[in-house]
């Protein structure tokens, strides 16, 4: 038991002291760090290409996404279809590059929500305490009992026309949706980071600061934040999934997305019942999916590897 | 199709010519239901059609367990409750009617000794009663008898409005009497041409008096007989929980012999169609499963096992779109779509004509629904060939074209037409639904080739078919240029289906978007036709003149029929049993038996 | 500590109350009403609609709505539902035990998996066996569980015809009979949830190992000469459990609330298949129900994650 509670975080100390002395040169060590993961750099081209594709694609595959062709039902790959076809004969490639916008964005969006949302709420709760910390997690623990479902009709409800109105139907949905999944994925992260920052303020370095001078907010920022992210780019990266995950779950319920929008989560989903016959029409989404995650995973471990002074290289 | 030609065909059937069922299946072609049909070959002699289900069974039990799946599950066993089919057929099981509907709408006797008739003396000449007499010796599932003061208690429950029963609609506007210890009377306010309503079908099985007696009006939601049926039918209750299952065993003291033929039946809810389809058709674990709503390419692979098959039973549910025949978009008095205005673009006859036939109903059978969701128009001219392509509908992307520009309206640069400074744009709206999206998909691709921009719009169905009447979204509200859904017609007559063209029944801001024309389209024609076929007791000329209401409606494009959408269920190969579209899928489960 | 408990335990009654007038709100606000299926259906008449919208009290003021159901909910009354006209806790009592059986079975899968394999993973980092791990975790957290439930079924039910898929909770064998029915319906639930949790705790494990594993603390023990294992179990596990304490108080009241999608697809009759039904068919006093026991279990765990932590670093101090 002895080493577990005795144990000096000195690492931490130095970690602090290092990343002092080396200011300047600080980004440019992370990005050299960074550049020697491997895998995260293949992954951050792979996520790019993968952007690109679904933000210039459908300039050049200018297959339209509705085009119904009945005598093409259910197709696999092919040099017309490169992706298949589904079961109304639409062309898979223009659908998944269409769909993939909103995935990806829905995703990459909750993600961040997720991220600074949580991260913001867990600090301030973690080291302020008492009633701050109380309210604060009041907030959460509402928003962790909130119905989503129900709270989606609401809102869709009582802001659909006025978006429309704004910024045209399938725009105000995709803000509408974007808001609701990010509102709901930042409090696992707000928990998570509060809990570190618990155990972090009490350590030897953090001590050590304060006894050095150092105010809140700089303790905060450079010392415990820096500590306590390894759990948050978890679950930023987790997140992505999630939330395209729930988007398609949400149009199973009949909300979200019209179901004649193909996102990623809405293909794989409509693909599942003839998954036993035409399999490439689940396999591309659920593929392209897989890689986002894969991808995003693998960034956030370089930046976890390069964010962490102790990790040798 | 008038009256003299309604007589021929009849003479037909008369003389053997025409099959009892080719007759049936023509009129509910031409928007009327098999009921109706069956009664006016009864009104004019023709000799009542044996029944094609054969029983075999010699003796009673032995079956073992008749495994059923519904995809929702009944949530309450009170059939006065039912708010929707689950429920009703949850207490079909152990509830009775005194009459059933059969497929070709024959009413089979349950509860009654026969079917009330002129001939018997059960229906009045005058169409102001009709006399039903129960069988002799019928016990509830504890043991007391059946009596007339079942059904009077039954009329009392239903028609009074703090019971909040669903059936209300059936009993409130009649009046029941008894007669003697085994016979009532239903009276009539008026010459009822359709008298077998109350007591019949869906909303017709009979509740114990003695035991939900003390339970009457405001009390009714305390009665543990909601959740425990006592009921007549072949199977007893034994266990139920709320979505889940309903579960019954045989009742030994059943009234007909040899049946039933089940030791247990089992009723389990939830999950989806698609899997429901499998477990009965691809894996044998289930006998039957209740309105299955899979698309047509997946079935086919699933019955290729042999395990089991789609049941397809024609009803009368229609799939169809709606057009607006007000201003959605212009607020009058507090309401937008008010009587008081016109639409900019559908009141013009080329364009409702041309959106006409801008409805790939083929297509939209083909590849959307298959066996379950037959193309229509409504309006079949041709009598030779039952569901003949060659009729008043067609899918016509040219013709839409050449009729738009006919009417006058130019295609602009972006490739809209226009008229006036008009834009043709319409917002197409249905309920949450992947077929409808499918569908909504499919029109929206025609009308664009002819120059007409469609916004597509989805809303859960819950909120939808919502009646608060703070919600803009709902389908009475009518919000937008035009709309789809189904409208059920499995009811045995068609006058409250009709009844949705009639202009009293213009849903608007008065009667809180209670009423039933949602379209709110007028003609004087239609209502003096609809008052007509109200008293009318000669089922032949009434239904000359709901064929004559169904003419004008279609003809005048106020709405685009798209699809019947027959019943579908999945049944295993073994099992033997006859569901019929105009009643319950369990309306006869004392009947059904499975080969060994 | 006492004293700080007690704070909490103050504060839980107001928050409570707070809660459960948002969820209310929501809930009435929300469109829509509980007699969908009644619309369609030309035989009834549209006053029975609006007879039984006044009767349940769905056109009064939210204030005053808001007021019938706590006043009620102070006696114990946790209403009834619109749909089925059966009391609110009766249906709940009739599922709650299938859902705990089935998410608390996947909730052990999932820590069963995600501790071990976390752990082991983050001593070897970007060993063979840590990127394995990290491939199937990928895949298990970014496909859906509609989508492998339905894999399952495919598979395991369909082609090998080895497990049933449709779950019944009323099982009449008895014995072991019964034990095995329960065990072999319950297996491809289990597997679609455990699996799915499990691959992303595996992932915060592992991140939470390695955020320890190289501190000097843990070097110090090696260099004591204390076996790996001790080392291991002993100094690196306990140090990475706060955040897993964490999220698994954070996942405890699904166990309650169930898993919607699963319980869909197998057809489980628990909570979170009531909670889905009834909020598509608007049913307010069965939703309500559900989601207020939901937020006290939130509450309750959340607060018991933060006494955790202090068990696990006892240098957390409460002020």
């Amino acid at each position: 038991m002895a080493g577990s509670t005795h144990a000096l975080p000195t690492a931490s100390v130095k970690a602090g002291t290092i990343g002092r002395t080396k200011h300047v040169s600080a980004g440019l060590e992370a990005w050299r760090r960074f550049r020697r993961h491997r895998l995260a750099v293949v992954s951050a081209v792979i996520l790019t290409l993968m952007v690109l594709a679904v933000a210039l694609g459908p300039l050049l595959w200018q297959v339209p996404i509705n085009d119904i062709d009945f005598t093409a039902r259910l197709k696999g790959p092919s040099w017309s279809h490169p992706f298949g076809t589904d079961d109304l004969g639409q062309d898979l490639l223009a659908r998944m590059l269409y769909g993939g916008r909103i995935s990806l964005a829905v995703g990459l969006a909750a993600m961040s929500v997720a991220i600074v949302v949580g991260t913001v709420v867990g600090a301030v709760a973690g080291i302020s305490r008492g009633s701050v910390d109380a309210g604060l997690m009041w907030v959460t623990d509402l928003f962790l009992a909130l119905p989503q479902l129900p709270l989606l009709l609401l809102i869709i409800y009582l802001f659909r026309d006025s978006l429309k109105v704004l910024v045209g139907p399938e725009f105000g949905v995709f803000i509408l949706i974007v808001a609701v999944i990010g509102a709901f994925r930042w409090m696992p992260v707000a928990r998570l980071v509060r809990a570190q920052f618990f155990s972090l303020r009490e350590k030897e370095f953090v001590e050590a600061a304060r006894a050095l001078g150092a105010t809140t907010p700089r303790l905060v920022v450079r010392h415990i934040l820096p500590n306590s992210l390894g759990p948050v780019i978890v679950a930023g990266t987790i997140d992505v999934a999630n939330a395209i995950i729930a988007e398609s779950t949400l149009s199973f319920l009949g909300l979200g997305f019209p179901p004649d929008i193909p996102t990623w989560g809405r293909i794989l989903f409509d693909a599942k019942d003839y998954l036993d016959f035409a399999p490439h029409w689940a396999l591309f989404p659920g593929a392209a999916i897989f890689l986002t995650v894969l991808t995003i995973n693998f960034i956030g471990d370089g930046l976890r590897d390069t964010l962490d002074p102790r990790k040798v290289m | 199709m008038n009256e003299h030609q309604l007589r021929g065909l009849i003479a037909k059937v008369k003389t053997g010519k025409l099959s009892r069922r080719a007759f049936v299946h023509r009129m509910v072609a031409l928007g009327l239901t098999a009921p109706l049909a069956s009664q006016m070959l009864d009104f004019a002699g023709v000799a009542k059609a044996q029944s094609t289900f054969e029983y075999k069974p010699t003796k009673r039990g032995g079956g073992g367990t008749l495994k059923t799946l519904f995809w929702q599950g009944a949530t309450l066993l009170n059939p006065h409750f039912a708010v929707g089919t689950k429920d009703q057929e949850g207490s079909r099981i152990f509830y009775e009617p005194l009459a059933g509907w059969d497929a070709d709408g024959n009413l089979v006797p349950f509860l009654a000794a026969e079917i009330p008739s002129v001939e018997n003396g059960g229906l009045a000449r005058d169409g102001l009663s009709v006399t039903w007499r129960l069988k002799k010796d019928v016990k509830w599932h504890d043991g007391h008898p059946v009596t007339a003061d079942d059904l009077l208690f039954n009329w009392e429950y239903a028609s009074d409005p703090e019971t909040a029963a669903v059936t209300v609609g059936s009993y409130k506007d009649v009046k029941v009497e008894k007669v003697d210890a085994l016979t009532v009377r239903v009276r009539f306010e008026r010459p009822t041409p359709f008298w077998a309503d109350a007591f019949v079908g869906t909303r017709g099985m009979i509740i114990p008096k003695h035991l939900f007696e003390p339970f009457k009006g405001a009390k009714s939601r305390e009665a543990p007989t909601n959740l425990k049926p006592v009921g007549t039918g072949a199977y007893k209750f034994v266990a139920f929980s709320p979505g889940d299952v309903v579960k019954g065993e045989l009742n030994p003291d059943y009234h007909l012999p040899n049946r039933p033929y089940f030791d247990t039946i089992e009723m389990k809810g939830g999950g989806d169609s698609v899997s429901a389809a499998r477990a009965v058709i691809q894996t044998g674990e289930y006998d039957y499963a209740w309105n299955v709503q899979v698309e047509d390419e997946i079935l086919k692979r699933m019955e290729q096992g042999g395990k089991g098959r789609a049941e397809i039973v024609p009803g009368g549910n229609i799939e169809h779109i709606q057009l607006n025949s007000t201003d959605p978009w212009t607020e009058v008095d507090g309401e937008r779509s008010s009587i008081k205005t016109k639409h900019p673009l559908l009141a013009d006859p080329a364009v409702r004509q041309a959106l006409g036939m801008l409805v790939d109903r083929a297509s939209v059978e083909q590849h959307i629904y298959g066996r379950a969701g037959v193309a229509t128009g409504n309006f079949l001219n041709n009598p030779e060939r039952f569901r003949s392509k060659n009729t008043k509908w067609e899918f016509n992307i040219d013709k839409a074209n050449q009729v738009l520009e006919a009417g006058g309206w130019k295609r602009g640069p972006d490739g809209i037409r226009s008229k006036d400074g008009k834009k043709l744009k319409l917002v197409y709206q249905t309920s949450t639904n992947a077929p409808r999206q499918k569908n909504q998909a499919i029109v929206k691709q025609a009308c664009q080739k002819a120059g007409i921009d469609v916004e597509l719009k989805s809303v859960t169905a819950s909120v939808f078919f919502s009646s608060d009447v703070g919600n803009p979204d709902t389908y009475t509200k009518f919000y937008c240029d035009i709309q789809m859904y189904t409208t059920t017609m499995t009811e045995p007559d068609p006058v409250k289906f009709m009844d949705q063209f009639t202009s009293w029944e213009i849903s608007s801001k008065d009667n809180k978007w209670q009423g039933r024309n949602i379209t709110r389209w007028r003609s004087e024609e239609y209502d003096s036709a609809y008052r007509k076929a109200e008293g009318e007791l000669d089922p032949v000329k009434r239904a000359a003149l709901f064929i004559r209401m169904n003419e004008l409606v279609c003809n005048d494009h106020a709405v685009i029929p798209v699809v019947y959408r027959p019943k579908q269920g999945a049944i295993s190969s073994k099992l033997h049993a006859s569901i019929s579209g105009w009643d319950n899928d369990l309306w006869n489960v004392r009947d059904w038996y499975r080969d060994a | 500590m006492s004293r700080y408990l007690l704070r909490r335990l103050a504060i839980v009654i107001p928050s409570l109350l707070g809660i459960s007038i948002v969820l209310f709100t929501v809930l009435a606000l929300a469109p829509g009403d509980p007699f969908e299926e009644l619309a369609t259906n030309p035989n009834i008449p549209q006053e029975v609609r609006a007879g039984l919208r006044e009767k349940f009290g769905l056109d009064d003021p939210i204030a005053l709505r808001y007021l019938r159901w706590f006043m009620a909910m102070v006696h114990g009354d946790w209403g009834f539902s619109f749909v089925s006209r059966v009391d609110v806790d009766v249906l709940i009592r009739q599922r709650l035990s299938t859902t705990l059986f089935v998410v608390g079975s996947s909730q052990i899968l999932a820590l069963l998996v995600a501790l071990p394999v976390g752990v082991f993973a983050a001593t070897r980092p970007y060993s063979i066996f840590d990127q394995i791990a990290n491939t199937l975790a990928f895949i298990g957290f970014s496909l859906p569980t509609f989508f492998t439930g339905i894999l399952f079924i495919l598979l395991f039910s369909i082609y090998l015809d080895w497990l049933p898929f449709v779950y019944r909770a009323d099982i009449s064998a008895t014995g072991w009979h019964w034990y095995w029915a329960h065990i072999k319906q319950a297996l491809m639930p289990v597997a679609v949830l455990g699996l799915f949790q499990g691959a992303s705790w595996t992932r915060y494990v592992r991140s939470a190992a390695l955020d320890v594993i190289r501190l000097d603390y843990v070097t110090t023990a090696r260099a004591k000469g204390l076996a790996e294992g001790t080392v291991v179990v002993k100094h690196v596990v306990r140090n990475a459990l706060i955040p897993v304490v964490t999220l698994v108080a954070l996942q405890m009241p699904a166990v309650f609330g169930g898993a919607i999608v699963t319980e869909q697809i197998f057809r489980i009759p628990g909570i979170g298949s009531l909670l889905i039904t009834s909020i598509l068919a608007n049913d307010t006093p069965v939703i309500m129900a559900v989601t207020f026991v939901f937020a006290c279990l939130v509450i309750l765990f959340n607060l018991l994650a933060d006494i955790l932590y202090g068990w696990l670093d006892p240098r957390i101090a409460y002020r």
